[in-house]
Parts: structure tokens; sequence; C-alpha cells
């Protein structure tokens, strides 16, 4: 935890000590050569992307080429027209799933796991330290091995083939508490809660008033983490969902690609709109995810 | 750690001299609900966790060995009732989930070890003093936010035998084309490439935080010894991360076997399950899948996935053991 305390004081903002002839690596300048491997990482990285784009708008004819195009054609709309009108696959209501149900689970997520992490950093209660170890525990349990049963007890409910299903189990994670206690622990001071009971604040309006304004970065990157693992998660809403009339986007994607010949110019013109959204996020927000994936690692 | 703020009795200061009735009535509610909410509110405030966890996570897992011991299908309801030890009797002898289980720990091994040292020298280079930063940090992440079902079905596409960019590029400097699916390590190979792709970004930036909280006496201490930077990261800045690297092992072992998605649809019939015509690439978590819901037979499918539980639990920990060994005994 000190790790942390120390990472956001201490690099950028830190008056630099005078030069030695060894230094730290994170003080060494990188020389041209690391650059040319980070980049040519990231083009790698980044290639199946645009190649996503370049097959995704081309016709079935221009991929049957050699050499093949490598500039993406003007077939796309043609594509695209296919994939949302294909009977049975309902390309256009999963997206509008794949929305509800990642907002849904991003907003619960966000409200029932900030306060679990709230209570878990600066209240005091009976069995706090044993039960924040089985929330630790439960971040490294197999969920999916348990699928068969959870399976049977989703139809029990009567929620197989509906969005329930893939919203409910989700609502609140093992890591979001994990995440928001240590955040909260960090970010918190002992005194501002103190200073708010002794005014008579109630746990909740102490929520309310002290604790979520200075907590309001973590939310905001717990939700942009929940928003994309719900967008993308496929296992689980496929066994659930598959065949079904409510699909979430992933699964008709699958849907898409399960014919007996498979046409990927159509296939993925498919993925390209699947994954848009989260591009689109990620340009806007992606330096808040980063931050919130190597915060998360420092505390484990 | 520590945190004190719930003290006992907490409650409102302000206790006037003499109360009028409703003055005090008042005041007592209010004090035996500011008891009560210090007493009782923080397990009002974690139970939604406890309670989804306990229906929708540990219930399940618990269940399954309930329905793994009894017949149960999907399409003969009927046929329900217990079975015993019928279902591990014969999953023992079923060379299908032998043949998957060599799968998922062939594909874990090929893919695993690339992943973790490419992951460990990417976040090497990062650890440097670079500009723009934050770009190169989000480029690695790219593919890691990318949809796992689209970029399996790139990958699909690009591992296409006749036109996929593979097999041109392989052409063009003079090689073979592969058929990808058919051999047992050309399909280990791909799905391996599918898998890194998405986990070496999101990998690096785990040693890159853990890097980044070495602090700088080390180095300098080190380095006044006269240690290079490559001896600097092999001998200093690995071994300080160690325990970074066992939980990153750990949660690729847990990951890595319940491989779903890739042998999924990497398949050219996806709708089959089967991983391969001769399931060369079928991993357990497309066994079971196949077995509960293409076949239809759901106890079969619980017995499976209690044995791979099992497995799992006990790789993790013999995993967390060899790794603190190896790296204690160096």
């Amino acid at each position: 935890m000190s790790a942390v305390a120390q990472k956001t004081h201490a690099p950028e903002t830190a008056p630099r000590r005078r030069r030695r002839i060894f230094r730290a690596p994170n003080d060494t300048p990188a020389g041209p050569l690391t650059y040319v491997a980070l980049i040519s990482t990231i083009l790698i990285g980044v290639f199946p992307l645009y190649w996503m784009l370049v097959i995704g708008s081309s016709s079935d004819k221009e991929l049957a080429q050699i050499p093949p195009n490598v500039v993406p054609g003007n077939q796309l709309m043609t594509n695209l027209d296919y994939v949302f009108g294909t009977d049975g696959v309902f390309f256009v209501r999963s997206l509008v799933n794949s929305l509800i149900v990642s907002s849904i689970v991003m907003v619960s997520v966000v409200f029932f796991c900030s306060l679990a992490g709230f209570a878990f950093a600066k209240l005091r209660f009976k069995g706090r330290n044993a039960l924040m170890v089985v929330v630790i525990l439960t971040l490294t349990v197999p969920n999916q091995l348990g699928a068969v049963a959870l399976y049977i007890l989703v139809t029990k409910f009567g929620w197989q083939g509906e969005l329930p299903s893939v919203i409910v189990p989700g609502l609140v994670t093992a890591f979001g508490v994990f995440y928001m206690r240590q955040f909260i622990v960090d970010a918190v001071p002992d005194e501002l809660i103190e200073a708010a009971r002794i005014d008579g604040a109630s746990t909740l309006r102490t929520y309310g008033s002290v604790i979520f304004p200075i907590i309001r970065p973590a939310i905001g990157v717990l939700g942009l983490l929940s928003f994309t693992a719900t967008w993308n998660d496929f296992q689980w809403p496929l066994i659930v969902l598959g065949g079904s009339e409510h699909p979430t986007v992933q699964v008709a994607l699958s849907t898409l690609a399960a014919g007996q010949f498979v046409v990927y110019s159509r296939v993925l013109a498919g993925a390209l709109v699947a994954t848009l959204p989260l591009l689109i996020v990620f340009f806007g927000a992606g330096k808040q995810i980063v931050g919130g994936i190597m915060e998360g690692a420092v505390k484990q | 750690m520590t945190t004190t703020t719930g003290r006992a009795g907490a409650g409102p200061r302000e206790a006037p001299p003499t109360p009028s009735p409703s003055v005090r009535d008042e005041h007592v509610w209010r004090n035996r609900f500011s008891k009560w909410d210090v007493k009782y509110m923080p397990y009002v405030l974690i139970s939604p966790f406890f309670v989804l966890f306990g229906v929708f996570g540990l219930f399940p897992l618990i269940y399954n060995g309930v329905v793994s011991l009894r017949t149960w299908r999907l399409d003969n309801p009927a046929a329900d009732g217990w079975a015993g030890l019928e279902n591990y009797r014969k999953l023992f002898g079923d060379s299908d989930f032998w043949n998957a289980l060599y799968n998922t720990f062939g594909i874990f091994v090929v893919a695993t070890i690339p992943q973790l040292l490419i992951a460990l020298i990417l976040a090497g280079l990062l650890n440097r003093k670079l500009r723009a930063t934050t770009t190169f940090r989000m480029g690695v992440l790219v593919p890691y936010i990318t949809p796992i079902a689209a970029s399996t079905l790139i990958f699909a596409s690009v591992f296409a035998n006749r036109y996929g960019i593979a097999n041109q590029f392989l052409k063009a400097i003079g090689l073979d084309p592969v058929d990808w699916r058919a051999e047992r390590w050309s399909s280990w190979t791909a799905i391996s490439i599918m898998v890194d792709w998405r986990w070496i970004g999101y990998m690096t930036l785990i040693y890159l935080a853990a890097m980044q909280s070495v602090s700088r006496e080390i180095y300098e201490a080190a380095a006044i010894d006269g240690a290079g930077p490559q001896r600097q990261f092999w001998s200093l800045t690995v071994p300080l991360i160690r325990p970074t690297i066992v939980f990153t092992a750990v949660i690729a072992t847990i990951g890595m076997m319940q491989l779903f998605t890739e042998p999924l649809l990497f398949d050219s019939n996806t709708a089959a399950a089967s991983g391969g015509s001769a399931h060369q690439f079928q991993t357990v978590a497309l066994l079971i899948y196949q077995t509960g819901w293409k076949n239809l037979n759901l106890g079969y499918a619980a017995a499976m996935s209690w044995v791979m539980f099992v497995i799992i639990v006990a790789l993790a920990a013999v995993n967390a053991f060899l790794t603190n060994r190896l790296g204690r005994g160096k």
C-alpha cells in the first residue's frame, strides 16, 4: 500500500535528484532501439484490428485475390446490410441488449462495490478481516466451472434466454469490492469520517457527503472496467442466451460465424460493429483504464 | 490499516440540559438508530456481495457436485435420477476427456511461457524514461479491451487455409502454407498466438506497475557496484518483482485451464464445439460445453467440471509453491 502512495506522488513531481552515472531504469532515457521495439509491438497489437477493417470492408471476390488487398475496400455498407438484415441473428437488438446489460452492471457494480469497499476500509465490525479474506479468495475461484449448476439455477428462475441471466450474477464483483476498499483506505483520511460522525452523520450520510466526492475517480475507473468486461463477456452469455431471441452482441456475432460456409467479410464487418463502441470508450478514457489496471496490480 | 471510526456509542453529542418530552423522544430515537447504524450498517453494506456470491458463485460450484452424481439430461428429463459415481467412472475411461486435458495443458505451456517472458521484457522497455508514456501504455493494452469473440474471429480469418494472410505471408517468403486447423502443433500454435496477443499487454502493465514501485535507492546502490542495464534487469529488477511474477503465473494458470472462446470460434465448424475434426484442439472447457449444451448431458458435464475444479485448485497451490521455491533457490 505504501507503494501506491509513493507512486501517486513521487515519479513526476519529485524534484529531480542530481544525476549519478548509474541510474534507476525509470530515470534512464530510452534509446532508439527501445522505441523501435515498442512501436513494432504496438503495430503488431493493432494489426488484427486494422485487418478486421480491411476484410470487413471488402467483397468476397476481393478477398480471394492474390496478392491480397491490404487497404480497406468500399463494401462495408453492403456487408453491414447483410449483418443487420440476417434473420435469426438479431444483430441490432443484440447491440441494444449489450448496451442495457453493460450499463446496468456498470452502475450496480459501482454502487454496491463502493459501499462494501467503504465498509471494509473504514468501518469497524466483527469479522471484518476474515470477511475481507473471503472476498479476496473468491477472486481466484474459477467461476466458469459452476456453469452447469448456474444454468440449472437460472432456468429455475425462468431467466434462460432472458437478459436477467447475464445481468443479475454480475451485479456485484469481488474485484470491485477489493478495488474500492484499497482506494478508500488510501484516499480517505480517518479524521474526515471521524468529523462527520461527531456532527451526527449516519453511515450512509457519511458515504454520500464525505466518501463519494473523494472516490469519484476510482468510481470512474471501476465503471469503465465493468462496462468493458460485461460488453466483452462471451462464454456465459453464449451458454444462456445462445439460440434465444435476446442475445448480447458477442453472442450474435458468434451466430453470424456459425454457418456452414463462413463469409469472413460479413462476419468481420459485424465484429467491427461489436468492437467499435469499446474502441471509442478506450480512446476517450484509455488513460484511466491503464491507471486502474496498474493500481489494481500494485495493490495485489 | 489502522482505521477506527465507528466508536462505540458515537451518537449525537448535543444533549440538551432539560429536554422537553418531544425533543427527548427524538433524541432517544436518534440515539437508538445511531447505535444500530454503527453496529449493523456495515453488514448491510457488505451483504449484497455475499448474498450474490453465495447464490450465483458458491452455490453452483457445490451444487455441481450434486448434479454430477445424477443422470441429468436436457433432452430426456424423465431419465433423471441418482447415478452414484457412474459419471465419474465413465469419465476416467473417456478418451475425449483425456485428450481435452492433454490439449489444455499443451496449449497452456505453449502459450504461457512466451507470454510472461515477452511481457517481462516489454515491461522492462516501458520502465524507462520515455516520451509519450501514456500512448505506449494504452497501445499495448488495445488487444486486451478488444472483445474476445471479435478478435478470435479475426484470427480465424488470418489463419484461413487458402486466402488467410498468414499463409499468404508464408508463401511470400517461400515457405509452404500450413493447414492451421488440421494438426495438433499448428492449431496449438495459432491458438497460443491468439491468447498471447490478448494477454501480453495486460501482463506487461502488471509487471510495469510492480517495477515502478521498486525504490530508486536499491538501483543506485547496485549501480555503484557496476551492474549494467541488462544485468540490472535480470539480477535486480526481476527478482525484486518475484511476488508479482508468481501472481501472474497463478492467474495465467487459472485462466488457461478454462480456455474456451479461442478453440470454439477458431474451428471451421463453430456450431459443433468439437475443437477440430479429430478434437485436436478441444480444451476441457470446450468439451464441457459440448457435453452439456450440444449433447445435452448436464450430469456428465458437471462431473467434468468438478474434476477440472479440483485440478485447478491443486495447480494453483503447486504453482505458487514452486514459483516461490525456484525464486528462492536462485
